[in-house]
């Protein structure tokens, strides 16, 4: 026999558990309709596995675990499911819940269902899983999943296992009872559990108000080979809390807000064993437990065997209840217990015991008085707290200071109120604190998260603003250097007369088109005759000084032509080269006249000096033909319109001088042969010459139209620079008056047959510079 | 003479030492921020719902901490009051009803098949408890939300509202028991006015008396 200690205060209640153990254990009836609820226990509550409609079989899961803390929920009886829906369930809030409903067939099915057999062989961690799979959870009272409880990790070593069969609450004699008829059950039961745990030693604790129950006990437990030892304590409430009855059997006191299992000691009901044994030898989970049906409103007061989900009316029917005589009905024991207003909840899998008290036996509890500070309270409770204060302080709300008196040790076992002469409420007050402390602590929890959440995304936001801004000062950044590259481009355009002058010109096209349109509206208003001419006059007098500025800016520019240019002097010396070799050529031709008219000897050899003269001077002229068209590719290259232009008149100019050259050199030519005979070598010679010289001439002139042509198709390429256009115009206009002077004169002169072909040239000529002189007309007139 | 130099050189290594340790100390154990202003935040709901007219709890905690009224947040209601009271030893005032009244706490519900995903409440919700995308469907993290009210002004087509959040057997809380009779003064918890009390009682028996006298009378 072990040692007995004892725990601090406790009371002694009238027991009234006489009634129930008169008559042995009997199988309640099955009910018509079972009502399951999905959480039975403590935890996570298991998830519907069955769909209505759906027929199951006695044991089949119905509901399976979900999480660490959970267990699995099984089929009673065999029938079909009939809804899934939030009923009334055992809670002191009489809230709805959601439960399985089960309309049983009556056939009371059984699935297939097996034990373990020689769990020895096994795995712990599969018995437990298999523990947990057939919905075990704590009998006791507060439903704590039993696979938890065996599965407490290596950091846990269990030295003692505890088997509460204490029993000390009022008028409950569940246990009582399967001891007495089913102590092999809790034997085999304990046997596994300490296979489990592998314990250093067992103790049952039970109350000294069982003898029939120790008697039984002891003589089960000669089978077993486990040294069991079975300590009686004497009849208190409430030995039969945990700590209390750690603290009795052991002295050990399980420190504030830690469990059994952190000082060695685990602890389990007789009815869990039972369960377990079921579970692992056959293959039964938990369906059904022990009930005690008691209180003076029921004539036959006993415990009844109940599938889990029967409505307690069939249970109290069972019982012949006196309903006139009713008027509490309590769940639970007389201490701890809740009233329930509905008889149609479910016996779950923690319900130990129902009374149906009348009112002699349970009167309303009378209106609480003041406290007159007696201390009753603090001699009376268990867990050695000071009730009184603890009254003020909830009372108070002020729930921090309760909470420092050590509020959570509290295990509301109701001495405190049992024993209060002012009957205050206590154990009302201390849930009432517990719960605001644990919304408070949940609000707090819940206030962190979204402090956190809250800031998370603020830091969010502001990295995406400072992002943005990044960007942004970037693009700022990539702007102000592009704005840049553009100002030294215009400084270098300002540097550049050429493209000082480029952009003059693009803004006076600009202006120039807008000085059209607003010439076109103004006409459009005149047409109409609007009211608003005045306004568009004025506009297009704006349109037209700034297109006047602009084209005057851009004359300016143009007028000043860029001071170095590489070619300039190169073509200036070529051409004064050419102008040297044709003078020197003239004067040698002169010469060559003049020798000729005089029939001189030195005449051939002239002839040959002019022949070299003009071959040199050709050379010269080549040379500078090739610089100028080059010069003028480069500028075009550059778009150097002005210095474009400027060479080009310089080209034209000295085109027609060559032109012009060769046409008076031919006249000349053509005079000689007039004054020399026909028949004469020199005669012949001079016809050679003037073939020679039209030949050049045809050149010169080809040259000169081609030019022109360029010219013409440059200006109306850049289209519309009115100044060159009317130079241009005015140059061709000159040109046709000069080929039809050109055409008399030919035709004045003699011998028409000769020059026929030449005169059809020329009208041809005339007719292309006729048509040339025309269409840069129209231009103009477009223009202006 | 040497006594008073001793006096006055002993005095002043002392102040040259203790002000080096201060010195060192200011700026070794230098506190970032106002620490009030973490713990007021800490008391404050952190619903974010900004009824107290800042944009969030931080920035009402800052500005209790410069001297802000304590009474302006409905979701904390009297005990953040009281709470904050408690810190800053000040007088616990009633809450200021100009920012809202205390009321049950809730969530926010989308009526999903009206939900057109433009996206508005997503970018309202303080604590990103609304999942959704552009033109899909969305919903309220419930577990996250605060119940702050914020998503539902800018929702275009008011399928936002704000449900009281459901008791279950999880959340249910005992109600506080019916006090007794109060003897003594100190039996309500709070020192009322004992006076004002006796005299409605006093008052009370004089008119049945009075009642009983004219019943009498007739």
């Amino acid at each position: 026999m072990s040692k007995i200690f004892a725990f601090h205060g406790g009371i002694h209640p009238p027991e009234n558990k006489k009634q129930s153990t008169r008559a042995p254990i009997r199988l309640a009836p099955v009910p018509e309709q079972l009502v399951i609820p999905v959480q039975q226990h403590i935890g996570a509550p298991a998830k519907p596995c069955v769909k209505p409609g759906e027929h199951v079989l006695k044991g089949q899961v119905i509901a399976v675990a979900q999480g660490r803390i959970s267990v699995s929920v099984h089929a009673s009886s065999s029938g079909t499911i009939v809804e899934i829906s939030p009923k009334a369930v055992p809670h002191p809030s009489g809230l709805d819940a959601t439960c399985i409903t089960i309309q049983t067939d009556g056939k009371d099915l059984w699935t297939e269902h097996q034990g373990l057999g020689d769990y020895r062989a096994l795995e712990r961690s599969s018995i437990i899983d298999f523990i947990r799979n057939h919905g075990i959870a704590g009998m006791g009272g507060a439903g704590f999943p039993t696979d938890v409880k065996l599965h407490l990790g290596d950091d846990h070593i269990v030295n003692t296992l505890i088997i509460n069969a204490a029993e000390c609450e009022p008028y409950i004699t569940a246990d009582d009872m399967l001891i007495r008829e089913r102590a092999d059950q809790i034997v085999g039961g304990i046997e596994i559990i300490s296979y489990l745990l592998n314990p250093t030693h067992i103790l049952i604790g039970i109350e000294d108000n069982k003898a029939h129950a120790i008697r039984v006990l002891e003589e089960a437990l000669r089978s077993t080979t486990l040294n069991i030892d079975i300590v009686v304590v004497p009849t208190k409430y409430p030995s039969g809390g945990e700590k209390q009855l750690v603290q009795l059997l052991t002295g050990v006191e399980v420190p504030s807000g830690r469990i059994p299992a952190d000082v060695g000691i685990v602890c389990q009901n007789v009815g869990t064993a039972a369960a377990i044994y079921q579970a692992v030898q056959h293959g039964i989970p938990l369906i059904s437990r022990v009930v005690t049906v008691t209180g003076a409103a029921v004539s036959k007061p006993q415990n009844l065997e109940a599938l889990i989900g029967t409505p307690l009316k069939t249970l109290l029917d069972t019982a012949k209840i006196k309903r006139d005589q009713l008027s509490r009905l309590v769940m639970g024991g007389p201490m701890m217990g809740f009233t329930i207003e509905d008889d149609g909840i479910p016996v779950i899998k923690t319900s130990n015991c129902i009374i149906a008290a009348t009112q002699e036996e349970m009167p309303p509890a009378p209106p609480a008085q003041a406290c007159i500070r007696c201390g009753l309270c603090e001699q009376a409770c268990p867990a050695e707290l000071l009730p009184q204060q603890l009254y003020w302080f909830a009372k108070s709300r002020e729930f921090d200071k309760a909470k420092n008196h050590n509020l959570f040790d509290c295990i509301e076992c109701g001495a405190c109120s049992y024993v209060c002469p002012s009957n205050i409420p206590l154990v009302q007050y201390y849930r009432f604190a517990k719960n605001e402390i644990r919304t408070e602590e949940a609000e707090q929890r819940k206030a962190d998260q979204a402090r956190q959440r809250f800031e998370a995304r603020q830091a969010r936001l502001d990295q995406e603003k400072a992002d943005k801004e990044a960007r942004r000062k970037d693009r700022a950044v990539q702007a102000a250097k592009t704005q840049a590259a553009k100002k030294t481009a215009t400084e270098a355009a300002e540097a550049n007369p050429e493209d000082k002058i480029k952009q003059l010109k693009t803004a006076a096209a600009i202006t120039r088109t807008k000085l059209k349109k607003a010439l076109t509206a103004l006409e459009t208003a005149k047409v109409e005759s609007s009211d608003n001419i005045a306004q568009l006059d004025l506009q297009y007098q704006q349109a037209e000084h700034a297109a006047n500025d602009a084209q005057k800016a851009l004359e300016s520019a143009e007028q000043n032509p860029p001071p170095s240019l590489t070619i300039a002097p190169d073509i200036k010396q070529l051409k004064t080269q050419a102008a040297v070799a044709r003078t020197k050529l003239k004067k040698a031709q002169q010469a060559l006249k003049i020798a000729e008219e005089k029939s001189h000897d030195g005449a051939e050899l002239l002839r040959v000096t002019v022949a070299q003269l003009e071959e040199k001077a050709k050379s010269a002229q080549k040379a500078f033909d090739n610089v100028d068209e080059n010069a003028a590719h480069n500028s075009a290259a550059q778009e150097t319109l002005p210095k474009e232009a400027a060479l080009n008149a310089i080209d034209l100019k000295a085109l027609k001088q060559n032109v012009s050259i060769m046409r008076t050199k031919l006249k000349k030519a053509e005079k000689a042969m007039e004054l020399t005979e026909a028949s004469s070598p020199e005669a012949t010679e001079l016809e050679q010459e003037i073939s020679r010289l039209t030949q050049l001439h045809q050149q010169a002139k080809t040259q000169l139209d081609n030019e022109e042509a360029r010219k013409t198709s440059i200006a109306a390429a850049q289209g519309v620079d009115l100044k060159k256009l009317k130079i241009d115009a005015a140059l061709a206009r000159a040109a046709v008056t000069k080929l039809e002077r050109s055409i008399k004169k030919l035709q004045e002169t003699a011998e028409p047959e000769l020059n026929s072909p030449e005169l059809d040239k020329l009208q041809s000529e005339l007719a292309a510079a006729q048509q040339k002189a025309t269409l840069l007309n129209n231009t103009l007139s477009q223009f202006e | 003479m040497s006594a008073v130099l001793v006096a006055i050189l002993v005095l002043l290594s002392l102040a040259i030492i203790f002000g080096l340790i201060l010195g060192y100390a200011a700026v070794q154990f230098k506190v970032e921020g106002n620490p009030i202003v973490d713990q007021i935040d800490d008391i404050l709901p952190q619903t974010q719902c900004g009824q107290c007219g800042y944009p969030g709890c931080r920035p009402y905690a800052e500005a209790i901490a410069n001297g802000e009224a304590i009474n302006k947040c409905p979701p904390g209601g009297q005990t953040t009051i009281e709470a904050l009271a408690d810190l800053l030893d000040v007088e616990a005032v009633a809450l200021d009803a100009e920012h809202g009244e205390e009321s049950v706490k809730t969530v926010a519900y989308i009526r999903e098949d009206e939900c057109i995903g433009c996206t508005k409440c997503i970018q309202a919700c303080p604590v990103d408890a609304i999942l959704g995308a552009a033109k899909q469907m969305h919903t309220v993290i419930v577990s996250e939300c605060t119940g702050c009210d914020l998503c539902v002004e800018p929702c275009p087509v008011d399928c936002i509202d704000m449900l009281p959040i459901e008791t279950t057997l999880n959340n249910w809380k005992w109600t506080p028991p019916v006090p007794g009779i109060e003897l003594i003064a100190t039996d309500t918890g709070y020192s009322s006015d004992p006076l004002s009390s006796e005299q409605a009682l006093n008052k009370q028996a004089l008119n049945k008396q009075a009642s009983s006298k004219e019943k009498a009378v007739s």
